[in-house]
């Protein structure tokens, strides 16, 4: 029974360190469909989650906090569309800025405006997210098997959780049953014939990246409002690049992305509970391999090894209408 | 692709753009110092005091500077075939276990100016054996460079604490990093060159690798543009398909590049571990590796501009240093999101003023055709 508890445990922790994973590679998967390759990920999940905690701390407000987040994170969104569509710059490079000037900001106006080194003051009551109950959680706990899994694993998550895991099929039936979603994935893969049909490629784009901004911002007010209660300096940790990791993993597709997310978070998961207990056969693995094998295991994905990663193939590309 | 802008005369390209881009991006930052409620003009005066106001001063500003070099030249090398190595961070901390190696091995038998070539070789072989891997992967299997190097760097940073909270760690120490170098693993002081401008150097790291930076931008240089190879890296950065005609191996030119990229960047860990700590610590490479990719972008990937560029991002670290201590408020994170402005509006936005400049050239020109022409 033990073994059992560890299990949930372990899942449970999964979850939770999931949801900014799945919000994020949702994020990249809209602007990646439509083209627009996004490696600032980190940065606008950076930017919303200290937004998030700024505003939170200052009104009190959570869902002024979701908001500020969406704000900060659209309008990072529209400078990398600017750079990257409109000037047709390198979408790459402009990503690679935002992700440096957001870090410094974050660090250098949280100090200024809060003096806790970097930090947001800590949130509680009206102005972070609360965990929901089921119903009966309580009650089903002494239950065998099913009851930890009702009471510990399905019920007690934060609003946000229940939300990434709605988004999968949600962002599934946008891109692959709307007109909105047909276009979307055309642009990202041959913008010419979009563009002979009467659609504008340059909007079209600019709508995928702010779905990113929208997805991006939630992700960030996770992690502030939710996980964590308020915003410490650097708390994305490489999370922006784990999730980019994630939507290459899953080959650029919604239900793959949710389980490539999920495996990711259970490996850092396991990777803290493992700190100093060896594994039954294995014996002691290092934690810094549980950490690196993310990273790993995509690069092998990418090379080929396991199946095969084709991206959208106008991404990368501006589009230039006179040729 | 297309060159939709007009041609501009050489000055106005190489010189007047970057330094538009660059006014621009420190207006943004000036707006930022606003923000935190300071004055702007107050912190560049610290800046500037801070990064050359005395000799001591000097020598960390030429002393980061090296680092960028080298940092910035691996990335540029790598612009020129048209690949973006985000890796150079990633190379030089690995490129580190080759200087360690090479100092823990001789420091105590040998003296500095036989260390330091053995040190050399072994930073350039491990730097570029970290770029093999990506260099190959693209050539031979595909995936993206961009997404295997960000991946690298991740991997380099856990291995290399595992490395070092595992085996390179003296035994009985409870810091993460080698144990401190004796006299060979120590590289000598340019404090000779800057008392020749009579200048004192103090207790600054500047140190000979600034030497052997030079020496590899000038051998970036040669290499790019007067050589067989340089010709045929510009050639595939320019135009993949005129490089397939005529018979340029793309696969090979990918691996190699990658290889110069890496060893380039590994070189860089000389600089901090040689030249300041005498030991190789966790993190070391502190983003040089980035901050190279904005110094390559400003320096337009020419070894000419990536040492101005280098100069001033080494002025912009050393100063940033005394604006924190004079202003508080601005800590060094204010470097970072200068950094990002700069690869934001001379990088990403670089075309941004370009049909402005262009406009006014034309005008000018239609006004006054000879003085255009001279000008030209």
């Amino acid at each position: 029974m033990d073994f059992f508890h560890t299990i949930i445990a372990l899942l449970e922790s999964t979850i939770r360190v999931s949801v900014p994973l799945i919000f994020a590679a949702l994020a990249g998967l809209f602007t990646e469909r439509a083209g627009v390759f996004d490696i600032g990920l980190e940065g606008k999940m950076l930017g919303a989650a200290f937004a998030a905690g700024a505003v939170a701390a200052v009104t009190g407000s959570v869902t002024m906090g979701l908001l500020a987040a969406v704000l900060i994170s659209v309008l990072l969104s529209l400078v990398h569309g600017y750079a990257s569509i409109t000037q047709r710059g390198s979408q790459i490079v402009s990503g690679v800025a935002i992700n440096f000037i957001v870090a410094g900001s974050t660090v250098i106006l949280g100090e200024a405006w809060f003096r806790q080194g970097g930090r947001t003051p800590a949130l509680s009551g009206d102005a972070r997210f609360q965990t929901i109950e089921f119903p009966f959680a309580e009650e089903m706990r002494g239950v065998p098997i099913l009851g930890p899994i009702y009471s510990n694993l399905l019920s007690g998550h934060f609003l946000l959780t229940y939300v990434a895991f709605a988004m999968v099929p949600i962002s599934w039936w946008i891109l692959y049953r709307t007109r909105f979603g047909l276009r979307l994935r055309a642009v990202g893969e041959n913008p010419g014939a979009v563009d002979t049909a009467g659609i504008s490629v340059i909007w079209m784009r600019y709508r995928a990246v702010i779905c990113c901004g929208i997805l991006c911002g939630f992700a960030g007010a996770y992690l502030s409002l939710a996980m964590s209660a308020g915003f410490v300096k650097g708390m994305t940790a490489g999370k922006g690049y784990i999730a980019l990791a994630a939507l290459i993993f899953a080959k650029w597709r919604p239900f793959n992305i949710m389980l490539a997310c999920l495996l990711f978070g259970f490996l850092d998961a396991l990777a803290i509970r493992l700190q100093g207990n060896p594994l039954p056969i294995i014996g002691q693995v290092p934690v810094q391999l549980m950490q690196a094998l993310p990273y790993i295991l995509t690069v092998i994905l990418l090379a080929g090894f396991i199946g095969k990663a084709i991206p959208p193939k106008a991404g990368g590309i501006p589009y230039v209408k006179e040729r | 692709m297309s060159n939709p802008y007009a041609k501009l005369p050489a000055w106005a390209e190489y010189g007047l753009i970057p330094l538009i881009n660059l006014v621009v991006a420190f207006l943004v930052a000036g707006l930022v110092v606003l923000l935190v409620g300071e004055n702007p003009l107050k912190a560049a005066y610290h800046m500037i005091n801070g990064a050359f106001g005395r000799g001591e001063y000097i020598g960390f500003t030429l002393y980061y500077a090296t680092t960028f070099i080298f940092t910035g030249l691996s990335v540029a090398v790598a612009f020129h075939a048209g690949l973006f190595n985000i890796g150079s961070e990633g190379q030089a901390y690995i490129g580190g276990i080759g200087v360690a190696l090479a100092c823990l091995w001789l420091d105590k038998t040998m003296p500095w100016f036989i260390v330091f070539p053995v040190a050399m070789f072994g930073s350039i072989l491990f730097g570029a054996l970290w770029a093999f891997l990506p260099g190959w992967l693209q050539a031979k299997r595909g995936s993206h460079i961009v997404i295997t190097t960000i991946m690298f760097n991740f991997i380099a940073s856990s291995l290399m604490v595992y490395l070092l909270t595992r085996v390179l760690k003296p035994l009985g120490s409870m810091a993460p990093q080698t144990r401190t170098f004796a006299e060979g693993g120590q590289l000598p002081k340019l404090d000779w060159l800057l008392s020749i401008f009579g200048l004192d150097i103090g207790n600054a790291p500047f140190n000979i690798s600034f030497l052997l930076a030079i020496l590899a931008a000038f051998g970036v240089w040669v290499l790019i543009w007067r050589t067989k190879l340089g010709y045929e890296m510009r050639t595939m950065g320019h135009s993949p398909s005129a490089a397939r005609y005529a018979g340029i191996s793309e696969p090979r030119i990918t691996i190699v590049v990658m290889m110069i990229s890496g060893g380039l960047a590994g070189m860089m860990a000389l600089n901090p571990i040689m030249g300041e700590q005498f030991r190789m610590q966790l993190d070391f490479v502190q983003g040089a590796g980035f901050v190279g990719i904005a110094v390559a972008l400003m320096g337009r990937s020419h070894p000419a501009g990536i040492i101005p560029a280098a100069i001033l991002f080494g002025m912009l670290y050393q100063g940033g240093a005394e604006i924190a201590f004079e202003m508080p408020a601005i800590s060094r994170d204010m470097i970072v999101i200068i950094q990002g402005l700069v690869i934001l509006f001379a990088g990403a936005l670089e075309n941004m003023f370009r049909p402005a400049i262009g406009r006014g050239f034309a005008s000018f020109g239609q006004r006054f055709p000879v003085a255009a022409q001279r000008g030209a």
